[in-house]
């Protein structure tokens, strides 16, 4: 080697030294909290996220039932049939707008997939990653993954690989903007150029997983309430998480309208509404859709008789109180245009699926059963810290890459 | 060859690629001669002499010795995986042992997705501690509610009965039917043979039993099988389980599985590539 090429080597480290260096400011300055520390959210999300940890310190030296009401009779609970099975279909949102955005091109949706994106990412890294504590055994989670013990004919087996495999694929159609944070456009190229392959991925992934969550039920046969009971399940939930997760979409864009108020354009700001009564019109389609398809398999599974019952009356509230009477608001809404009326419908819409969900993983699961289950108090804080410690993610994003912004000179 | 030719090829093809799992399921189960326990209640005296055997030979705790386990309907535990219980029938009291049903397409084998439980060739559906992760789809499954899971444990296992199937490979015969008091009340034997055993009871005794062997049909039957003098809802049996296996009621979704995985991303390409041509047409960039 040679003074010349020394010299050189020499320099080239000196440039990546440097631009570590700056990198890693770059970082430690982002990782700092923007704003005030000690806000009455940051206090309370702060609380609950402390309590959160010492409980689950409790469950996993004690075992499960030590701050779960889990039971021989009720093996899943608040945490399974709230965190994972209704959280998922909220984050129905991402699929439904990747399918808008980039295989109809439907540009009048173009600035908020990438907040939704994020937000089913997130969603899914936290609500599906809430499985994990609910797992006897978590540190064999990677059986069915490395291959040793392949459960085939799982319907859960598919659904674990599809949220894996879904949570890359949102990361990747998610990641230019990372690129964008840091100022790599090469690699903000690269990456953007994956983004119809992901989507498509994605969109096919959702399909199957969506309707898979419900497929999950198809062997609680003899447990179900004969009126929740269907071999339809899997098409009812799949359906349901495309209004789900738009509805979803159009309270979080409400929400973050206000939250983030500085961080969107004016041009963005007056294609909202534009935008919220488009989502609105697919929602009362589908959901009229869903709402058939349910008066269809009602008359098909003739349940007549249970529908003057105590649990007829409860069936009869989800389908007609929480999915046929928001239908109906997001028409009014639609015809008025007002976004109120929207807004009240989305709200009933995600009641609904909380409760369509929550009948069919605990509340009509094993109607029959004398001791029923309800959820702790410990239950529903872990859930709480799940959502709290989300939305603080969340909020350190939106706060530093370009989610809701468009970073100029580096538009699409 | 022709167009005609390859279509009709490509649908015998299919169709039995499609067809081609089941038939090939239905020659197994036929083939296998699975093991199983007869269990004719007619004969059980309630001595519980089975429930001591299974803690012993399982390292489970011995179970509670007074009679008045018998006051009410008890189930089984993580303690306990068989269970004798005391009905009182028109016909007087009828003793019933229950455990696993070891059924022959089981639920719980079919939704592990671990393959923990697992439905082994000698017939007994066991569960395997090293592969399991605890997420207790198992028991969300189970039509008979029999997998136990230890709540209060940080390394927690799953207690099912195993039907002894260590022994079983040592040419013994699970622990609970060696050591039945009853003339026979437990008979371990291939699944075949039990029912022809059960079927000559039933009619060399007519009147003695109901028509009925409970696990010959049930859920796609069971490993078990049960006689009785009552009907077997008297006994704390489920009668609307149906003669569908378990894991067909998931079979439908499950096909459907590859069929969107090779149709639906090529359609959404499609459809990507179609709507960019008409966009090109009205904006240059892109």
């Amino acid at each position: 080697m040679n003074e010349k090429e020394v010299s050189v080597t020499g320099r080239r480290g000196e440039i990546v030294v440097k631009e570590l260096i700056k990198f890693s400011k770059f970082m430690i300055n982002e990782l700092k909290p923007k704003g005030r520390l000690l806000t009455p959210f940051n206090v309370i999300a702060g609380s609950i996220l402390i309590v959160a940890a010492i409980l689950l310190a409790i469950r996993f030296t004690k075992g499960l039932g030590s701050i779960t009401n889990l039971s021989q009779s009720y093996p899943w609970g608040l945490w399974i049939g709230f965190d994972v099975i209704t959280g998922v279909a909220f984050a129905g949102g991402a699929y439904v707008l990747t399918f808008l955005v980039y295989i109809l091109r439907m540009e009048k949706y173009h600035p908020i997939v990438r907040v939704t994106i994020l937000n089913g990412f997130l969603a899914y890294v936290f609500y599906a990653g809430a499985l994990l504590l609910d797992l006897g055994r978590p540190w064999n989670v990677i059986n069915p993954v490395i291959g040793n013990s392949f459960g085939v004919s799982s319907v859960l087996f598919l659904v674990a690989w599809h949220f894996m495999l879904y949570m890359t694929a949102e990361f990747i159609e998610f990641s230019p903007a990372i690129a964008e944070w840091l100022g790599w456009r090469r690699i903000r190229k690269l990456l953007a150029s994956l983004t119809l392959g992901a989507v498509i991925f994605g969109i096919t992934l959702s399909t199957l997983h969506q309707s898979g969550l419900g497929a999950l039920y198809l062997m609680t046969k003899g447990k179900l309430h004969p009126l929740w009971y269907t071999e339809f399940i899997p098409l009812l939930f799949f359906v349901s998480s495309i209004f789900a997760g738009l509805s979803m979409v159009i309270l979080e864009g409400t929400i973050s309208h206000k939250v983030f108020r500085n961080q969107i354009s004016s041009e963005h700001r007056d294609s909202h509404n534009g935008i919220v009564f488009g989502l609105a019109k697919i929602c009362a389609a589908t959901m009229f859709v869903y709402f058939f398809l349910k008066l269809l398999v009602f008359l098909h599974d003739q349940s007549w008789q249970f529908l003057f019952t105590p649990w007829g009356y409860w069936y009869l509230l989800e389908v007609i109180g929480f999915v046929l009477l928001p239908c109906m608001l997001f028409i009014h809404g639609l015809k008025r245009e007002s976004l109120l009326f929207v807004r009240i419908a989305a709200i009933l819409t995600l009641v609904g699926i909380v409760l369509n969900r929550l009948n069919i993983s605990i509340i009509a699961f094993k109607w029959y059963e004398p001791v029923r289950y309800y959820p702790t108090w410990m239950e529903i804080e872990v859930t709480l810290a799940v959502i709290v410690a989300e939305i603080i993610v969340f909020r350190w994003i939106v706060n530093r890459m370009p989610v809701l912004r468009e970073l100029p000179g580096m538009g699409e | 060859m022709d167009r005609k030719e390859f279509l009709i090829t490509a649908n015998i093809a299919l169709g039995a690629v499609l067809a081609g799992s089941k038939v090939r399921a239905a020659e197994v189960n036929e083939k296998r001669e699975l093991m199983g326990v007869l269990v004719d209640t007619t004969r059980c005296m309630g001595c519980r002499s089975c429930e001591y055997a299974c803690a012993e030979a399982n390292g489970l705790p011995e179970p509670e010795e007074d009679e008045s386990v018998f006051d009410n309907e008890r189930t089984q535990s993580e303690t306990q995986w068989s269970v004798v219980n005391r009905y009182e029938t028109d016909l007087g009291e009828v003793f019933v042992k229950k455990q696993c049903m070891h059924c022959m397409q089981p639920a719980c084998a079919t939704a592990c997705l671990t393959k923990a439980m697992y439905k082994s060739e000698e017939g007994p559906v066991i569960w395997r501690e090293k592969k399991c992760m605890g997420c207790r789809f198992c028991m969300i499954s189970c039509p008979f509610d029999i997998p136990k899971f230890e709540y209060h444990s940080a390394v927690p296992k799953l207690h099912k009965c195993q039907l002894c199937l260590d022994r079983i490979r040592n040419g013994e015969q699970p622990a609970c039917v060696e050591n039945c008091l009853g003339d026979e009340a437990l008979v371990f034997g291939k699944r075949s043979e039990l029912i022809e055993i059960a079927r000559k009871r039933i009619y060399g005794e007519l009147g003695n039993y109901v028509n009925h062997v409970y696990g010959e049909h049930e859920v796609g039957g069971t490993g078990m099988l049960y006689l009785a003098s009552v009907p077997f809802d008297k006994l704390g049996f489920r009668n609307d389980l149906g003669s569908e296996s378990y894991p067909a009621l998931t079979r439908q979704f499950l096909y459907t599985v590859p069929v969107v995985i090779t149709l639906l991303p090529p359609f959404l390409l499609a459809i990507s590539h179609a709507t960019k041509r008409e966009q090109g047409k009205e904006k240059s960039e892109e």
